[in-house]
């Protein structure tokens, strides 16, 4: 049996001249949460609507759950998704919504009051889905995927519209899943909440695969930052000119400078500041986040 | 496909849908039957387009079921509005994508959907033979119309065949609703066009050239829900030559936007 619950190769996706998925080529280990992150208009829903079978590549290959991505009926059955938002039939209530595709997918009825309590609807199941705030529908089609009791979840943007209670219980939510075995494949915009919750990560900009790989290999393979603060803002550039001197690249950004190097070179430029009579208010060496990481890799800020 | 046909009933169960719907079919079904009763002794006629349904007529064994055949017609406009706002929905609301990943097999959508609409399209119509035939019963003694013959072995007979023609038409109408909807991706662009073409287009087109009638889609299923015996009948079009043009509309139709729709992405 395969390891992966994803798996693809040179998967592709043309629009005419327009090339929205190039060539990606990336594995999502079973049991894991894995983050797949982009700019907007990346290929990332793309990504997705090809591995639930909604729209036909255009080349590559791709497995889900062990089963080729060109017969998506033998692997739908154990993969939960919510794509571009939470869809669902405005004149009926939230629980009758579930009820019919409970119904479509063969799923006993029963689940569905649970999976409403699960996602905190239990008491508004009866509402009807037009009087839903955004993040009742959000959890609502959280609770969708849920349905098949799914080997895999594939959820684009989960937590849209969620408040930071909401956002929380959706973190610990996925993350219960994955403890359980479910194999978790996320997309998100909040690069913060992806850093918290994701084991893998994949990475796309302009419809190609950046990065794919471990969160904590990814982000210890970035330089560090050594962020340094004077007494005095006029001695920020000839910080700057120390860190240069010395051959790391350095900036000047919110009152700081911040230095790219080896947590241990912080010693030194301590002391070659002090040579060079500043005083440091601050020095603190630290990795940079997943945004940072982003935004370096993706070279879009 | 059976368990999307009861998914989708579970859709078209809901209240504002099922008694809105059924409520038209309830008054258009003892307004048609009724009108005939009331002013049978009008100059101005008692049935469609001014068409005079005597004595004579209604106390035939069919005349039970005038009334029922007359409303055919409209019943096949509920249906197709019913049949494309319930197929095209799934595009604007983007429920489709949860109905394709919880049963990827296109066909069986449609088929599971063409089901249920068909059972929505058989309780009408029951509804609809029930109310125009009490109504007529109802009001025949007050026209001086016997009703001797109605429910006799011929009188059941012409229930019976006209329910089928009935039937016939108003499923090849939803078909044509379903079509549209598949095709246009829109409730209300899909029944627009389907209810311009058929209440204005065709009958434009007829007034034109009467020769028309016997190949434009809506005449043929009109002339299926009455036997051909329609007073739009002008062209004389038999039966037959309805159901065969009739049919080949709604195979064609429901052909091409079968294959659009198994070949088309889902991209909204």
């Amino acid at each position: 049996m395969s390891n992966t619950a994803i798996s693809v190769i040179d998967l592709s996706k043309r629009y005419g001249e327009q090339v929205a998925v190039s060539h990606a080529t990336f594995e999502v280990p079973l049991g894991t949460i894995c983050g797949f992150v982009g700019p907007n208009g990346s290929g990332k829903t793309t990504t997705m609507r090809m591995l639930l079978g909604l729209i036909s590549p255009t080349g590559g290959t791709g497995e889900i759950l062990g089963e080729s991505i060109k017969h998506p009926e033998k692997y739908l059955p154990r993969v939960g998704a919510m794509i571009e938002g939470p869809a669902f039939y405005p004149a009926l209530s939230g629980k009758e919504n579930l009820n019919v595709l409970a119904t479509l997918g063969g799923f006993p009825l029963d689940r569905v009051q649970g999976l409403l309590e699960q996602v905190g609807l239990g008491d508004r199941g009866k509402s009807k889905f037009k009087t839903y705030s955004l993040g009742m529908k959000q959890r609502l089609g959280i609770a969708a995927a849920l349905l098949p009791n799914p080997k895999l979840l594939m959820l684009d943007e989960p937590t849209n519209g969620l408040d930071p209670e909401g956002i929380q219980e959706v973190r610990a939510l996925l993350r219960s899943l994955a403890n359980d075995g479910t194999s978790v494949f996320v997309s998100s915009h909040l690069l913060s909440e992806l850093e918290l919750i994701s084991d893998y990560l994949v990475m796309l900009r302009k419809g190609e695969v950046v990065f794919t790989g471990k969160m904590s290999d990814l982000m210890l393979s970035q330089q560090p930052v050594i962020i340094a603060k004077s007494i005095n803002e006029s001695d920020l550039v000839k910080l700057l000119a120390i860190a240069e001197q010395a051959g790391h690249a350095a900036t000047i950004r919110d009152g700081a400078v911040h230095v790219q190097g080896p947590a241990d070179w912080a010693h030194n430029f301590n002391r070659a500041a002090f040579d060079a009579g500043i005083t440091l208010s601050q020095l603190t060496p630290q990795l940079p986040n997943l945004e940072e990481t982003f935004f370096e890799m993706t070279g879009d800020k | 496909m059976w368990n999307v046909a009861f998914a989708e009933l579970r859709k078209l169960r809901r209240p504002s849908l099922f008694f809105g719907t059924m409520g038209a079919v309830v008054f258009f079904s003892a307004l048609f039957s009724a009108l005939l009763f009331l002013l049978i002794d009008s100059p101005q006629g008692n049935s469609d387009r001014g068409r005079m349904v005597g004595r004579p007529i209604l106390s035939l064994a069919t005349g039970g079921v005038q009334g029922f055949s007359s409303v055919g017609g409209f019943l096949g406009i509920i249906a197709l509005c019913v049949f494309a706002a319930q197929t095209a929905q799934e595009y604007t609301y983007g429920t489709l994508r949860n109905l394709l990943v919880r049963q990827p097999g296109r066909l069986r959508i449609l088929l599971g959907k063409l089901i249920a609409m068909k059972i929505f399209a058989l309780v009408m119509i029951v509804l609809s033979a029930v109310v125009s035939i009490s109504t007529s019963v109802l009001l025949a003694p007050g026209a001086k119309v016997p009703t001797d013959l109605w429910f006799n072995a011929d009188g059941r007979h012409a229930i019976f065949t006209t329910f089928i023609n009935v039937l016939i038409s108003v499923i090849g109408f939803g078909i044509i609703g379903m079509v549209l909807g598949l095709l246009l991706r829109s409730p209300i662009s899909a029944i627009s066009l389907g209810v311009l073409w058929l209440l204005i287009v065709e009958n434009l087109l007829i007034a034109v050239k009467s020769s028309l009638q016997s190949w434009l889609p809506g005449a043929q299923l009109s002339a299926i829900a009455t036997g051909a015996e329609s007073a739009r009948n002008v062209a004389g079009v038999t039966y037959t030559h309805a159901l065969v043009v009739g049919g080949m509309y709604v195979a064609i139709g429901a052909a091409v936007a079968s294959f659009l729709f198994v070949r088309r992405d889902v991209a909204n």
